[in-house]
């Protein structure tokens, strides 16, 4: 910035901005609640989980029910973020390349799950493969196991974070247009060269940022996954789960030990994620 | 060849293209000009298979194209825009078409980056292979998307508007530069523009287009020379208009006869075309028209002189072209006569 | 433009197969699901129905939920554009690490919420022992709950005013300055009106979300029946109770009132797109 503009700016800093001491209630107000609801909470986690000693924090990890609940929240965050991956990706084609009629309201019911209690979302699958569902009859008689086993929970994952890849993916690829692809195509290439070679380059941080928050909701999922998990102590429980096993139980350094770890997820989640939206605006300059 | 043949093209109820009819030889180098919406890009995407028509055939070298898609149809195609892969190299995005050939007939790498390097020489642009789209300027971005679609080795060549986002000064050049490397390859090309003098210098032939019909092909002295309809009169080269009436074959201006022949109309509210310099000054009296010279203004070998004629009631006021061998002065009363014109039926 | 939706009509292949498997996924693990729900709901009739939503307990429970929510989202409205306008107007130390932890409340998982703010809010708790003396007890009481509910409906007013509070142009303020309003009336009749349909926007999310809120909340509400029990936990209950039809017709309460929330966001989102431009447009 050179002198002139620092001079207009600043004179429009005066025009624009309060008395002092407006300032400075104000700026006290947002750093007092943002330091009670964010940053307390995020400290009271870890000093709760160390309260102990850290010998006491890594036992508590590497005790075998918190291993499986670890191992558990890893394989159904795969699960649902592999599939949610490939299904984003294939809607936000259908929906962003091409035109047709009831494009929005295609789009909002994608969005739908954004908006429904996890607790209902795990209620309805309850209601399908429950003892008394719909198909529950037929599920106990063939002895298949949905519901208080991975694959209900990892069901009722995928429903809860539905939105998030294609979400991340549709503006980005409306944005885009279809001019790259239409080119690979009248220089011969194929469907899938063409969405290999130049769309997938073209949206490949957008790909990873709807991967990163569909993942932190899908290890993070609490009120789904606790419909359809059936609580088995060593078996369905993922680690939200288990914080809530144990946090009942009074073992709260072990319950905040595990919730450390959701909590440092949500943290890499927050790092990753900055870094990927300066790249997504890079990605965005005139590159035509 | 091309031959495209009642192509009717519909976006909802309203025609992009109506009944058009198409052939372009082998070597010829074609424009197709036509005012904006007139359907130039909509035909130009229909031939490469970006667009499928509503009715009507294509055909390439004989074969029905609209039994293949675009990436099986080997046809050449600049973006107007130019839609390089920007995440590419300009390298790369040359190579492209090769590498996504079929495994059975795709050249090795050697061939690939020697036929890349060939058409990058071409294109006069090998110094910036290593290069992304973004950091090339507007006329480099141009000629790249030139050379990508070239490397296929494609039966036809289209171009939409290669100039068109380009300044004047670059586009003079390239216009020149397309022609004789058209010249050079001889590949059957079309290319779209909306700059009459553009497709009058570059084109053999001259397809002019207007709301999605097809009003006259021919070379570009034809075209210019020889306008099939008053819109194709006032679209390409600047025009004298004046409305006339046309009573028994004889023509009127304001209810004044202007002694000239009727063009082949019989009778109603006509229009009159005339080029500026087709209109020859003589003495009072002597031509169709009378009129005071308001203004002169001397460029080079002509004059251009700002005439009010005086037919019927109020003035109107045109401009025309006159050699400078006779000066004429503010004031003058001059007789005009067209050299050359021709009267269309209807007032629009 | 694919007429009638045939793939062969737009240049691009794939919006079968595509268009196909999207609409497969989406029935699978979505549509059907939900429409089980409402199907179960039909089972009951609309006396059934009704028995179980005017029951004291379930009475209780929505209240607590539907009423602690909008009290939350109020909260969250005024604390939301307090922190926005802090974030954006003024200049502090701190200030982009408090703007870059706003989303962590989107990632933290709500159970790790439910167990932090109880033991911060609980009466030996950093917040709980002061809090305590000045004889209020915030962890499991109905404050408990309204207390976790402010937490996760906060950053969605933040970040749903803050963009368009950084796009406001600066030139609105100025002209209002230069016809002689003071700061006052600049902020109240020229700001705040630009900031209105954002600013719902923002409460009609916190609101649609603390309503549905179960992870962080059930930890600090102490779940006493018609007290401190939120919907829901008692879907939860009745679930465990084997009470399907009861469940289901709380959860289809809730469904419907979440879809009627989103569909006043989405009318608030197109008002906003026709209006703010509009008012934008007169004054450059
Ligand atoms: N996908 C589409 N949907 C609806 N209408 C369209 C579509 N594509 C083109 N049109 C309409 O068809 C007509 C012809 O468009 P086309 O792009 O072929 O014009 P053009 O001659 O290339 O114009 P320009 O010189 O501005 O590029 C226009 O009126 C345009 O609005
Ligand atoms: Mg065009």
């Amino acid at each position: 910035m050179n002198q002139p503009q620092i001079l207009i700016t600043s004179a429009r800093e005066d025009l624009r901005t309060e008395p002092r001491i407006i300032r400075v209630v104000l700026i006290a107000m947002a750093v007092t609640f943002l330091t009670v609801f964010v940053v307390l909470p995020l400290v009271v986690v870890f000093a709760q989980a160390f309260s102990k000693g850290v010998f006491a924090y890594f036992s508590a990890l590497s005790d075998p029910e918190a291993l499986s609940a670890i191992k558990l929240t890893l394989m159904v965050a795969a699960i649902s973020v592999g599939l949610n991956l490939v299904f984003g990706v294939i809607a936000a084609w259908a929906i962003a390349k091409f035109d047709f009629r009831g494009k929005t309201f295609l789009i909002s019911l994608i969005d739908l799950p954004f908006s429904v209690s996890p607790v209902i979302s795990g209620l309805v699958f309850v209601l399908l493969f429950g003892a008394q569902g719909f198909w529950g009859p037929w599920l106990q008689a063939n002895d298949v196991h949905i519901l208080f086993a991975v694959p209900g929970i990892a069901l009722a994952t995928i429903f809860v974070t539905f939105p998030f890849v294609a979400r991340a993916l549709i503006p980005l690829m409306q944005e885009q247009g279809t001019q790259e692809e239409e080119a690979a195509i009248s220089l011969g290439a194929s469907g899938l060269q063409t969405f290999f070679r130049v769309t997938l380059p073209n949206i490949k941080w957008g790909v990873l940022y709807g991967v990163l928050l569909c993942n932190a909701r899908a290890m993070g999922e609490f009120g789904a996954v606790s419909v359809v998990s059936g609580h088995i102590r060593g078996e369905t429980n993922t680690m939200p789960l288990l914080v809530e096993i144990l946090y009942n139980e009074y073992q709260f350094v072990a319950a905040f030990a595990i919730a450390s770890l959701l909590a440092m997820l949500a943290l890499i989640t927050l790092v990753a994620k900055t870094i990927l939206e300066r790249h997504l605006d890079e990605g965005q300059l005139p590159g035509d | 060849m091309i031959e495209v043949k009642n192509i009717v093209k519909k976006f909802g109820a309203f025609a992009a293209l109506d009944h058009v009819d198409l052939k372009v030889a082998n070597g010829e180098l074609v424009a197709l000009l036509g005012p904006s919406g007139s359907g130039k890009t909509t035909l130009l995407r229909i031939i490469a298979g970006l667009d499928w028509p509503d009715a009507g055939e294509v055909s390439i070298d004989g074969e029905n194209a609209l039994a293949h898609g675009a990436s099986e149809r080997h046809v050449g195609f600049v973006f107007q825009h130019y839609a390089l892969f920007r995440h590419m190299t300009v390298f790369e995005n040359v190579a492209f078409g090769l590498r996504v050939q079929p495994r059975a007939v795709r050249k090795d790498e050697a061939a690939i980056r020697a036929r890349v390097k060939e058409l990058l020489d071409l294109v006069q642009l090998d110094w910036l292979s290593s290069r992304y789209p973004s950091q090339l300027s507007g006329g480099q971005r141009q000629r790249i998307a030139l050379a990508r679609a070239l490397a296929i080795e494609p039966r036809i060549l289209l171009l939409d508007e290669p100039f068109g986002a380009l300044d004047a000064k670059v586009r003079k050049e390239l216009r020149q530069w397309l022609r004789s490397l058209h010249h050079e390859i001889n590949v059957t090309s079309i290319f779209v523009t909306h700059d009459q003098e553009e497709a009058l210098e570059v084109a053999n032939r001259v397809v002019v287009m207007d709301k999605g019909r097809i009003v006259q092909i021919g070379t570009p002295g034809d075209v210019y020379d020889n306008p099939a309809t008053a819109f194709v009169h006032s679209f390409i080269g600047e025009s004298i208009v004046l409305p006339v009436e046309v009573r028994d074959g004889c023509v009127e201006l304001g209810g004044k006869p202007l002694n000239i022949s009727a063009d082949g109309v019989t009778s109603g509210a006509s229009k009159l075309f005339v080029r500026r310099h087709d209109m020859a000054v003589g003495p009072a009296g002597s031509g169709a028209f009378e009129g005071a010279v308001r203004h002169v203004r001397t460029f080079g070998p002509i004059q251009r002189a700002e005439v009010a004629l005086s037919a019927g009631e109020g003035t109107t006021v045109i401009e025309i072209d006159a050699p400078r061998d006779r000066e004429l002065q503010p004031g003058d009363i001059v007789s005009l006569h067209p050299r050359r014109y021709r009267i269309f039926a209807g007032q629009d | 433009m694919s007429n009638g939706g045939a793939g062969r009509h737009s240049s691009l292949p794939g919006f079968g197969l595509t268009m196909g498997l999207t609409l497969t996924w989406l029935s699978v693990i979505i549509l059907i699901p939900l429409a089980g729900l409402f199907l179960k709901s039909f089972e009951l009739s609309l006396d059934q129905f009704w028995g179980i939503l005017t029951s004291r307990r379930t009475l209780s429970a929505l209240k607590i939920s539907f009423g602690l929510a909008f009290a939350a989202a109020i909260v969250n409205l005024v604390m939301g554009m307090i922190i926005v306008w802090a974030l954006v107007r003024y200049r502090f130390p701190g200030r982009r690490l408090f703007d870059a932890i706003v989303d962590i409340l989107f990632a933290l998982p709500t159970a790790v919420a439910g167990v932090a703010l109880t033991s911060l809010f609980a009466q030996k708790g950093w917040l709980g022992a002061p809090l305590a003396e000045l004889g209020i007890k915030v962890a499991f009481t109905p404050l408990g709950i309204f207390v976790a509910m402010i937490f996760i409906g906060i950053p969605f007013v933040v970040r749903t005013v803050q963009p368009v509070l950084i796009d406001l142009d600066a030139e609105i303020e100025e002209a209002a300055a230069s016809l002689g309003a003071n700061r006052w009336h600049t902020v109240s009749k020229v700001i705040l009106p630009s900031l209105v349909p954002a600013l719902l926007t923002g409460f009609a999310l916190a609101f649609a979300r603390a309503v549905g809120e179960y992870g962080s909340v059930i930890f600090i509400a102490g779940n006493l029946p018609n007290v401190s029990e939120i919907a829901p936990l008692l879907i939860v209950i009745r679930l465990s109770e084997f009470r399907y039809a009861d469940a289901t017709a709380i959860a289809v309460v809730m469904l419907v009132a979440s879809f009627l929330i989103i569909f006043a966001v989405n009318r608030l989102q197109r008002w906003a797109q026709t209006r703010i431009p509009a008012h934008w447009r007169l004054i450059k």
